[in-house]
């Protein structure tokens, strides 16, 4: 065997407790890392499973990101145009079942069109603002989970009366009404429809449930006295993460606004990210904290072995030897932990994962843990590099320790 | 060619107030021979043993090896040297507690690297069966007399077959039928095996029946007289 090797072995089994004890605190250090990333990150990715079963993955609205450039300004390299008008346009999606045809010929998911108008819900002479979404009921479901979401009655109620209309429960709170309750909807430009409330929603996202309502497309196309209207195409696609890539072509194709789920939820996206960054930063302090035992005993070796040291630079161990012993045995205890650390973290996973949580709203559910290699290999990488870190210094110390000085002290 | 020369040799150990240990010694070993390093406590003697077998390095001066300055060489290659050329002998055996007599003996063929792992294994059973230890061979060092130790640690300085031998007290901490074993072996080395070997020593009359003393004092040579001249070729 190596001799460098083979030293650092009989140091690690001559060390048998100590060793231990470094070696459970940095497998402490990882077990519990893992199961802090488990728990953050499936939380995380519960969350956003939540958001992104919410909504809609890309939702095409009839607006456009940028003003319509005028012809001056594609002919000339440079025009200034002083005192225009903005042109009015007409509301719309122009040629909507052409434009749903087309996206439903490449985009792989589900498209469903809807009409969004702004009204005055009035009840009881109570007075609250919403936006009334015209939908098709029977392609919501493909798109959104509203049908899941029905606290009374179905979306299907739409059809069955004039003029039906579907409230979120905190909105329907808000104006005191009831399902069977005659409602007053009343837009901006005048236009008055009495609707009868067929159902109430909860979404869990209080804005929604405060300020949406549903109706049948036709009534929100009356409601914005416009007949074949329809201002908003909503989307669900197989893979929610390629929303951004599909949003961007559609956008590319139709020139209509498109905004993926990513961009509608940035803020909360990018409070993620702090989530991450401290999360990441608590994990690392765990691993530091553990390769602080790492250098602890790594010192203490090289203290206690001081005279060995000496005596094998003397006999012509070169230094760059003594200090791979050192650095080696310091290695040893970071994947040994790293080792038992993985399995540690495994079964605080499996057993953080049995607990349950009772919801008022929803069913029991466990905490939501994620499995990933990620956690277990990052925890490693920072527990191997931290003790071998943590070895590198005191063994860089010790090599450098004069024979001479030990071997008279002992004299 | 000396096979260690000491030219205008001075070691000052820095500190408050800087001690000087060794001061301008010019030392020349020949091969063969049986030098002695003999003074008082505190006169430089282990220092100087130091500086020849380039545990130390002098502040001002030169040790040259077979001819060859050492002061510039880089670690690496004065360990190799070291190796190569000088075993060493203390006056505490330095033996490893967790090895094995024999892993012992083998350490520094193996910090050398040149032979395969049976060679050694081999070679180091056979220095230690010539000095009597070949049913030792498995034991830690703790369980072994001082006598054995000490001989164990002149086994080991002789794993490289290295042309000299360094010993600081050899016989220092043993009584004295394990002393005139050690010492029978360090002249059979010189008689025998033509090695070198330099020997500090306080004992005057071990001293005595060695080939060569200098004697120093308050760091410099104050002695340097032959003893046995039948025993050196050289002059």
């Amino acid at each position: 065997m190596n001799l460098v090797f083979g030293i650092a072995l009989t140091h690690v089994r001559a060390r048998a407790r100590q060793t231990l004890v470094a070696v459970a605190g940095v497998a402490t250090g990882v077990g519990f890392s893992i199961m802090m990333a488990a728990l953050l990150q499936g939380s995380q990715q519960d969350f956003i499973r939540q958001l992104v079963n919410a909504m809609p993955h890309i939702t095409v609205s009839d607006e456009r990101r940028k003003p319509t450039p005028q012809p001056s300004e594609t002919f000339f390299d440079s025009a200034e145009i002083h005192g225009l008008t903005p042109q009015a346009r007409r509301r719309g999606i122009k040629n909507p079942l052409a434009t749903m045809a087309s996206l439903e010929g490449w985009v792989p998911g589900a498209v469903a069109p809807s009409v969004k108008v702004q009204a005055i819900l009035r009840y009881a002479s109570r007075d609250v603002g919403a936006s009334i979404v015209g939908i098709e009921p029977r392609r919501e479901s493909s798109v959104s989970d509203l049908p899941k979401q029905m606290r009374q009655g179905t979306l299907a109620a739409l059809y069955r009366a004039t003029n039906a209309i579907i409230l979120g429960d905190r909105l329907a709170e808000k104006i005191g009404a009831r399902v069977g309750s005659n409602i007053t909807v009343q837009t901006s430009e005048g236009v008055r429809v009495n609707a009868q409330v067929v159902g109430l929603f909860h979404s869990g996202v209080r804005s929604v449930d405060e300020g949406t309502a549903y109706t049948l497309v036709k009534t929100g196309q009356i409601l914005a006295q416009q007949t074949g209207l329809v201002n908003e195409i909503r989307l669900r696609l197989g893979d929610a993460l390629a929303a951004p890539e599909t949003a961007a072509r559609i956008e590319r194709e139709t020139g209509y606004k498109s905004v993926a789920w990513q961009e509608a939820s940035e803020d909360l996206l990018n409070a993620f990210v702090v989530r991450n960054i401290i999360m990441y930063t608590v994990v690392g302090a765990i691993l530091l904290v553990a390769s602080f035992g790492t250098y602890n005993i790594i010192s203490t070796i090289t203290h206690e072995k001081a005279r060995d040291i000496a005596i094998m630079k003397s006999l012509g161990v070169t230094e760059r030897r003594v200090r791979a012993i050192f650095v080696i045995e310091a290695g040893f205890i970071g994947f040994a932990g790293a080792l038992i650390g993985f399995a540690l973290g495994y079964g605080l996973c499996a057993a953080l994962g049995m607990i349950t949580i009772k919801n008022p709203f929803t069913d029991v559910t466990r905490l939501p843990i994620a499995y990933s290699p990620v956690h277990y290999a990052m925890a490693a990488a920072v527990a191997i590099i931290s003790s071998l870190a943590a070895g590198y210094l005191p063994a860089r110390k010790a090599a450098r320790l004069h024979p001479v000085d030990i071997i008279r002290g002992a004299t | 060619m000396p096979l260690i020369e000491a030219r205008a040799v001075t070691r000052i150990l820095p500190g408050i107030v800087p001690t000087t240990l060794v001061h301008d010694i010019d030392l020349a070993v020949r091969p063969n021979e049986f030098l002695a390093i003999t003074g008082p406590s505190g006169s430089g003697k282990s220092s100087l043993l130091y500086l020849l077998g380039l545990l130390d390095l002098p502040t001002s001066g030169e040790v040259l090896i077979r001819g060859r300055a050492t002061a510039n060489m880089p670690e690496e290659e004065r360990a190799r040297t070291r190796l190569e050329t000088l075993g060493f002998v203390f006056q505490f055996h330095f033996l490893l507690p967790e090895f094995t007599v024999l892993e012992n003996v083998m350490l520094p063929m193996r910090a050398l690297g040149s032979l395969s792992n049976d060679a050694m294994r081999e070679r180091a059973s056979a220095l230690l069966s010539s000095l009597g230890l070949a049913e030792h061979m498995a034991k830690r060092p703790d369980q072994l007399s001082g006598g054995q130790r000490q001989r164990v640690a002149v086994a080991r300085s002789l794993a490289n077959d290295p042309p000299v031998i360094l010993a600081d007290e050899p016989t220092g901490s043993l009584d004295s039928k394990a002393s005139e074993q050690v010492f029978g072996i360090l002249r059979d080395l010189v008689d025998v095996y033509g090695k070198t070997v330099v020997a500090v020593t306080h004992d005057l009359a071990l001293a005595a029946r060695m080939d060569r003393r200098v004697e120093l004092r308050d760091g410099t040579i104050v002695a340097d007289e032959r003893i046995r001249t039948d025993a050196s070729p050289a002059g």
